[in-house]
Parts: C-alpha cells; structure tokens; sequence
C-alpha cells in the first residue's frame, strides 16, 4: 500500500526518472565501491604490502636497529648452506607425518561411530572430545608439562605399574620429545576435525544406506562402501587443513620445549621466530618464512592437482 | 554362520538381541573411557591447583583429590601477577576484535555478493588467495609496519592484524556463501519502498543472518581468546597483557611449580564455561564452518 503511494510520489517529483537503469547502474557500483573499501584498504596494507614487504625484507640484512641493506639473493643462498634450516625442516616434516594420517583415521573413525541419534551420552561423548581444541594450546601444554614428566607425570606412572622397567624420558629425550609432543597433539585436534567430519556425514543422503541394507549390506560393508566414498571430499578439506596446521606447529614447541633437547623438536615455524625476535635477523627470517611458505604451497598444489586426478 | 542358520529362529533373535546389547555395551565403554581420557587434563590441572607442592612432587599424581586443600597457589598467583586484569583485558579484546572483525568482512560480503559493479570478482578472488597466505609470511612485514606506526603496546595492532589479514577473509567468504542464499526478493521490495543499499544491508541482511553471525563470533572468539604469538610480540605492558601471554610470563617467573596450574586453571576456565553455556552453538558453528555438505 505504502510502496504504491511512494512509487506515485516518486515518479510524481521525478525521482522514478532519475533512477533509470544507467544512474541506478552507477548508484549500485559506487555503493558497492563504498561496502568494499574500508576492508580492502585494510587488507592492502596488512597483507597485499605485507606479503611483498616481506618479500624485499628476505632480500636484504636487516637488524632492525640499523636500515635494511639490499643483499640480493644471499639469504636465500645462505639458506642452502644452514644445516640448521634441512635439520627442522627434517623435525617439521616428521611432525607433519606423524600428525597427518594418524589425526585424519582417528577423527574420521570417532565421526562414524559417534554420528548416532542424539542421546545425552552421545552429547556427553561428542562434548568431552571436543573440549581440548577449544582451550589455548600455552595453557594446556603447561598441564601436558606435568603429564609427561619422567619422574612424577601421570604417563610414566600407568607405564610403570603395567611392568615397563624405564620408560622413556619424554620431553628430555632426542628421541622420544618428538612423539611426546606429537601424541599431544593428537589430542589436542582429533575432536575439531571429528566435527568436520560430522558435518560431512550429516550430507550422505539417508537413501544410500536404505538401499544398501536392502541389498543386504552388512554394517561393515555399509561403512566401507557407502560412507568412507562419500566423504571423500571432507577427507580432502581436512587433510589441507590438517597439513597446513601441523606444518605451523609452533606453541606446543614454544611452551613446551622451546626446540629442545639439542634442536630435536626445533620446527621451521619456531625457527623463524629465533631468527627474527630472538637475533633480530629480520632478512633471513623472512626468506626462510618465503621458502617455508612455498613448500607449502607447493605441497597444496600437488594435492589439488592429486584430488582432480582421482575424480575426473 | 551356518550354526545361525540352522538355529531356531527364536533362539537366533535372542542371539541377535544378546549381540547387539553387547556391541552396545561395548560402545559406550570405549567411549567412557575416551571422554575421561579426553577431560582428564582438565580435571586434574584444576584439581592440582589445590594441592600444595608437597603433594605434587611426592604424592601419587593420579590422586585428584587435593589433600591438604589449600589455596595458597591462588593467592600467590593474583600477588605475582594481576591476573584478573589480564582476564578483563583478555574478555574486551574477545569481544571487541571479533564485533569489528564481523563488521568488516560482513559489509564487504554485502558488496561483493549483491551489488554489481565492475572488478567485483576479482576483488573476491584477491580476498581469498589471502587464505591461502601463512601468518608467518606476514609476521615480520606486520610487526616493522605496526613499529614504525607507533601502535606498539598499543591494542590498535592487536585490532589491525585480526581484521585486515587471512582469517578474516575467510569470514568475508563465510558470508558471501551465507547472503547468496538469502532470497533477493526481500531486498527488492525494501529498494522500491525506497530503502538504501545501507538500510538493506542493516535492516534486511543482518537480521536474517544471525546463525552465520553466530559461528563467526563464536569461531573468533575462541581465536582471539587463545591467540599468542602477535599478542606477545606487541604488547609489552601488563597492564594491557592479555592471559595467555599473562601466563607464558608468569610460568617463566615461577619455573612451572604448582602455581602454574593455578595460571592455567584461571586462563582455561572462563572459556570451558563459555563452552558448556553455548555448546549447542560451539558444536553447530564449527558444523556450519563450510566445510560441511560436499
């Protein structure tokens, strides 16, 4: 009713005229200009310049207190020569390893056998596992501390009374810090990927499984066959993101052992913290950051490229 | 399988029955034991908190029961250190980075997904290739920008590097996916009453986005709340420290004895209680996050 008497008042005072397609055209675009550009103004200096700041700062030495001296390539060539950078770049991978499949079969796992009808229980369970991703990872690698302390922690406790004469010294270990810190990540992010992959089942059309169970698909079956597919492309959001994450592995190290024993849990990210806050080697921090960043890149790239492959 | 075949039907079902209750049983026992598993840490940090640090060298650290009880911990904690500043410091900044982090990307979202203007696409494509960007590739450039600027110490860094870098784009994305599902019909009704693209966007896409709302703030909330490393490297009072960074320093002063976990119990608490009191909404946001569906 409103709408037709301010459609006669407008056409009346000539607004409807001026609001033909080409000024309403030319309205729409600058308003549109208007929503865009605080963000994007943002954006172009926080990371658009970032991103090419850094790019000049791994060009030249920089320490900060002095100005940047252009160096060309020399830090990159130093790169190849730091046996440093190959030793964390070889604990950061075993990390990535060491995360990866194990995170992405235990969380998958829990989505399928806790995607059940809602019961309190099942609340309470799917509650329970979530809870560690939500915390700070300084907080709770303060708890972990404790857990794994050789002497009085709660781990090396249940293994003595199951018989095992010395367990390992966890964090004080060359060779046992890495899976310590590792099995504490399991349990950090299990539960927020377990969410994923509940949101991904919750797409698997219900249809599916009455078909099959028609056909005479046993549980096993239906599992195998109907929702370990169908998920596939869950598993691959996940593996990205699961590798992005364990790649940047950095607070549990900080908190926990700050790259000890002798650099054994010392990763790149961690790496790139020394260099630029702790020496203040502002150039060679940030080619190592370039470098670390194209492997990654390069290693999503693979994957995507790996994913259109199996599904065209 | 063959003896099931040949069995009498009543005595299969009973078999049946029986297995079925078992599995069941069976179920819900690793699933216990799971959760404990899960919360243990959590209980027993809190639970140690009270334990004196007699207890907690020579006791049996499996015990969760703090005996004697004390409070000395706390009380040694809020001496050194003023922890309940850090935890308001830490409350504003969790409300406020993500109530600005929202606003941002969601009137750009608006003008990305609903109004036509030129170079809209690729503007798009610019804001999500940054997701693709590792913080730590713009840590460095960030923090001699932030210097030179003078907003070190300053909460204005903390706003600018949440607001104008990679996760916040992946929220402008979040809802641009969100708006496109919103009918347009709405909309144009609203334009031809002679509502402004603005009053659209206040009175018409905000109100009828308030799920997607919801998971960005919850999802930012726990960022903001348990983010580390840009906090520690700009903001160098206490006064202005936030808890995560409050403790890191505090752990540093005691060398991880007991009182610690005094620390650790007030950092995780407030959130483990925003937690349980917005469960349903935590679970559903991180359900909604785009990852789901196909």
């Amino acid at each position: 009713m409103s709408g037709m008497e301010r459609i006669k008042s407008s056409r009346q005072s000539g607004g409807w005229r001026r609001c033909r397609a080409g000024g309403l055209k030319r309205r729409e675009a600058l308003t549109g200009w208007a929503f865009v550009l605080p963000e994007l103004t943002g954006f172009s200096i926080f990371t658009f310049f970032s991103v090419g700041y850094s790019f000049y700062i791994s060009l030249t030495k920089y320490e900060l207190l002095s100005p940047p001296v252009f160096v060309g390539i020399k830090n990159y060539a130093r790169i190849f020569r730091d046996t440093k950078f190959f030793k964390y770049l070889g604990n950061t991978i075993y990390f990535v390893i060491g995360l990866v499949p194990t995170v992405l079969v235990i969380s998958m796992l829990l989505a399928i056998v806790i995607n059940r009808k809602t019961k309190i229980l099942t609340n309470i369970y799917r509650s329970a596992l979530f809870l560690p991703c939500i915390t700070s990872t300084v907080a709770i690698s303060l708890v972990w501390i404790w857990i794994l302390n050789p002497d009085i922690g709660i781990i090396n406790m249940i293994l003595r009374a199951v018989g095992v004469q010395n367990p390992p010294r966890w964090l004080e270990s060359v060779f046992w810090a890495k899976p310590a810190l590792i099995v504490m990540r399991i349990w950090q992010m299990s539960g927020y990927y377990m969410m994923i992959f509940l949101a991904g089942l919750q797409a698997i059309p219900d249809s599916l499984y009455e078909a099959a169970e028609i056909d005479g698909a046993s549980r096993r079956q239906r599992t195998f066959y109907i929702t370990v597919p169908m998920l596939s492309n869950t598993t691959f959001v996940v593996a990205i993101m699961l590798i992005i994450e364990s790649f940047n592995i950095f607070e549990a190290v900080f908190v926990m052992t700050e790259g000890r024993p002798l650099g054994s849990t010392n990763t790149l990210m961690y790496y790139i913290y020394q260099l630029g806050f702790q020496n203040y080697n502002m150039g060679y921090a940030s080619a190592v950051a370039w470098i670390f960043f194209l492997i990654i890149l390069g290693i999503t790239l693979v994957q995507y490229r790996f994913r259109r492959e199996i599904i065209v | 399988m063959t003896e099931k075949i040949l069995a009498p039907t009543h005595s299969s079902m009973l078999n049946y029955y029986t297995k079925h209750k078992l599995l069941s049983f069976v179920y819900h026992l690793i699933m216990i034991a799971l959760s404990f598993t899960m919360a243990y840490p959590f209980v027993w940090a809190v639970m140690s908190s009270f334990k004196t640090s007699g207890q907690m060298f020579a006791g049996n650290p499996l015990t969760l029961i703090p005996r004697p009880f004390t409070l000395i911990n706390y009380e040694r904690t809020l001496e050194l250190l003023p922890f309940g500043m850090f935890m308001r410091n830490s409350l504003v900044l969790s409300l406020a980075i993500p109530a600005l982090m929202i606003l941002f990307s969601s009137l750009c979202a608006y003008g990305l997904s609903r109004l036509e203007f030129r170079g809209r696409n690729f503007i798009f494509m610019l804001f999500v290739s940054t997701m693709m960007v590792p913080s730590h590739v713009t840590l460095i450039p960030n923090y001699l920008i932030v210097s030179r600027l003078g907003w070190i110490d300053s909460y204005v860094s903390l706003f600018v590097n949440a607001i104008f870098t990679g996760v916040n784009a992946f929220n402008i994305f979040f809802f641009r996916q969100f708006f496109m599902s919103i009918p347009k019909d709405l909309e144009q009704a609203a334009i031809i009453d002679g509502c402004s693209f603005a009053g659209v966007y206040f009175r018409i896409i905000l109100p009828n986005s308030k799920p997607a709302i919801a998971t960005v703030a919850i999802l930012s909330f726990r960022t903001v709340w348990n983010s580390f490393l840009w906090p520690m490297l700009v903001i160098n009072s206490f006064e202005k420290m936030t808890v995560t960074v409050g403790l890191q320093y505090y752990r540093g002063a005691v060398d991880n004895s007991a009182q610690v976990l005094a620390g650790v119990t007030l950092a995780i608490i407030p959130v483990i209680l925003v937690f349980l009191a917005f469960q349903k909404y935590f679970i559903n946001s991180t359900i909604n996050s785009g990852f789901g569906g196909t």
